[in-house]
């Protein structure tokens, strides 16, 4: 079989896996850890955006989905506002803060752009944690409740997943479209080779500024999903082990593929999953994870997987 | 007017708290390129050494130098079995260092507790003085003298030693610094080791005037950042004129603004990168 028709083939196969599911666990506690894992997917995908195509690596992304997450709840909450207009406020503004730290935080680049986005990060946390009147401080906000798209009640595991998955597929197919058109060849572009796109007469620094922004959209739209599934969001869902954890996701994936960062979130989710049945220390593990990943596996799961496929294909010819 | 001078001093403190910790942080930058995220860590494990060693009864300075040892130790044996691997690879090291951040933060939790414990002064520093008919601590007059001597012996070991002559030429330029027959990998054992000991000497430093408490470590990782964006990348003189304005800020945004302080504490750096993104005393963009 053809390589190409084999991945579309392998596609198929994995979609046709995650719509049957719930079926196949037959358990509310699997259904949601599928959930879970999906969400996690979304806002590793959104990340990768940043890490994997446009070679920017922010600490600070699990802010977008708090600040997602937060103004989305306390518009409902305070304001008796609906699912749908909240929502989309949410989103807006996000986006809208994506677009001024983008501003601020693209005045460098490697890893100064890093701790530029780990302190953007610090502040969102900041807020969330001591503006207490509004955020609710450390306890929060909680009692929110998951929207009724169409009349459909949310509340069962599996009715909550199909939510889920399609939301995630959508997300996918637009991420996809995204990086493969040629815009998304001009960020790879500014990533490999920034003075030489910036001599094309391309503007590197646009360029990298639409990424930052569509990826915080991408990453709100993550946080809605992360507060709908949780329907209580803290401080400490901004913190910068959430903000590490989506990178590792990403890193451990393998960043710039579109599989990568669904395989690093599965793992993530599934390994923090069973470790806290087992242990209490599951930061200390997520730390021996990053210095295994970072020193055995650093260009990541999928990419080492392909690279072994190659090296059996190679084999097989001679 | 009190009010002003009692703040000023806390301020001071706070400033030559910071410096501590930025001091390590930027020297470890300007020469390996490693944005350390793991300092804030070696900064609460200091203070908890300190903090094991004075409650079993020995004294302030015996707690300085364990904590500066064991840290120090610690950051030489990181450097060579890891970060060592890494070289060249910034992202590599950026996961690793975090990697260590989150094993060294659940390691003092599982350790030391989660309840914040406090440190009390050395007894030759414990009481407060009289200046102007006001009363100050006398701890944070000695916090602001230490910060001192340590910029002056940090100025005299980079400008006037071997060794500082040597890490200055390898901060120019590396493959030249190599080309002359300066071993570079041990010249960054010995830096990292020089940092992280630092870092954990601020850490028992500020024990008294911060309590040791679990989440120190992330509390003062963004500060060292801010003061190291502020003052440029890998300049000491940057990071002490940054680690005295943050310090104000932080110490005068906390009395005036109690619920906007942490907000008020980026602000200078969201400006200085406006204006000037190398911040004040940086050479390159890194």
């Amino acid at each position: 079989m053809k390589y190409w028709t084999m991945k579309r083939a392998l596609l198929i196969v994995f979609i046709a896996l995650l719509a049957i599911l719930p079926w196949l666990t037959g358990s509310d506690y699997y259904t949601n850890l599928a959930s879970q894992v999906l969400i996690a997917a979304l806002f590793a995908l959104s990340l990768n955006l940043l890490v994997g195509y446009a070679g920017l690596t922010s600490l600070g992304h699990a802010g977008f989905l708090g600040l997602a997450a937060y103004s989305s709840a306390w518009l409902m909450l305070n304001l008796q506002w609906d699912h749908a207009s909240a929502g989309a406020a949410a989103l807006a503004g996000s986006t809208v803060v994506a677009a001024l730290f983008g501003l601020i935080a693209l005045r460098a680049s490697g890893i100064s752009f890093l701790m530029i986005t780990l302190a953007l990060g610090q502040i969102l946390w900041g807020i969330a944690y001591r503006w207490a009147g509004v955020t609710g401080g450390d306890n929060g906000l909680s009692g929110i409740s998951r929207p009724h798209p169409f009349g459909l009640d949310l509340g069962p595991a599996s009715h909550f997943y199909y939510f889920t998955l399609l939301v995630f597929l959508l997300v996918w197919l637009l991420i996809a479209l995204w990086v493969r058109s040629p815009f998304g060849a001009s960020i790879r572009g500014t990533r490999d080779q920034p003075r030489r796109m910036s001599a094309l007469g391309f503007n590197v620094w646009l360029i990298r500024w639409i990424t930052f922004t569509v990826s915080g959209f991408f990453g709100a739209v993550a946080g809605l999903m992360y507060v709908y599934y949780q329907q209580f969001i803290s401080p400490h869902s901004l913190a910068l082990a959430n903000s590490a954890e989506m990178l590792l996701m990403v890193i451990a994936g393998g960043p710039a593929t579109l599989a990568g960062p669904v395989v690093g979130a599965a793992l993530v989710v599934l390994l923090k999953n069973i470790a806290s049945g087992y242990i209490d220390r599951w930061i200390m593990l997520l730390g021996f994870v990053f210095l295994f990943i970072v020193l055995f596996v650093p260009n990541g799961i999928v990419p080492g997987i392909a690279k072994l496929r190659q090296q059996c294909r190679n084999k097989e010819r001679s | 007017m009190s009010f002003w001078l009692i703040q000023s001093l806390n301020s001071l403190a706070l400033g030559g708290v910071l410096f501590t910790l930025a001091a390590g942080f930027s020297l470890i930058f300007g020469l390996m390129r490693i944005a350390n995220l793991s300092h804030g860590a070696y900064f609460m494990l200091g203070a908890y050494v300190g903090l094991s060693v004075i409650t079993h009864g020995h004294g302030f300075f015996v707690a300085l130098l364990a904590a500066g040892l064991a840290v120090g130790a610690l950051g030489a044996v990181v450097e060579r079995l890891i970060l060592r691997r890494l070289a060249g690879n910034s992202l590599g090291q950026v996961l690793a260092t975090l990697g260590i951040a989150f094993i060294i933060a659940d390691f003092s939790l599982w350790v030391w507790g989660g309840d914040p414990q406090p440190v009390d002064a050395p007894a030759f520093l414990a009481g407060s003085t009289q200046l102007f008919g006001l009363v100050f601590p006398l701890y944070r007059v000695g916090v602001v003298g230490f910060a001192i001597l340590l910029a002056i012996s940090l100025w005299l070991l980079l400008d006037k030693t071997r060794l500082g002559m040597m890490i200055r030429a390898s901060v120019d330029d590396m493959q030249m610094a190599r080309g002359i027959g300066i071993a570079a990998s041990r010249l960054f054992t010995i830096v990292f080791c020089l940092g992280t000991a630092l870092a954990g000497i601020g850490g028992v430093i500020a024990a008294p005037i911060l309590s040791v408490y679990p989440g120190m470590d992330s509390d003062m990782l963004p500060l060292a950042l801010v003061v190291v964006i502020l003052g440029g990348l890998g300049s000491l003189a940057g990071a002490f004129i940054g680690s005295f304005v943050i310090g104000f800020i932080y110490s005068f945004g906390q009395a005036l603004f109690p619920d906007l302080a942490y907000i008020i504490l980026f602000l200078p750096m969201v400006v200085i990168l406006a204006l000037r993104p190398r911040g004040l005393f940086g050479r390159i963009a890194a």
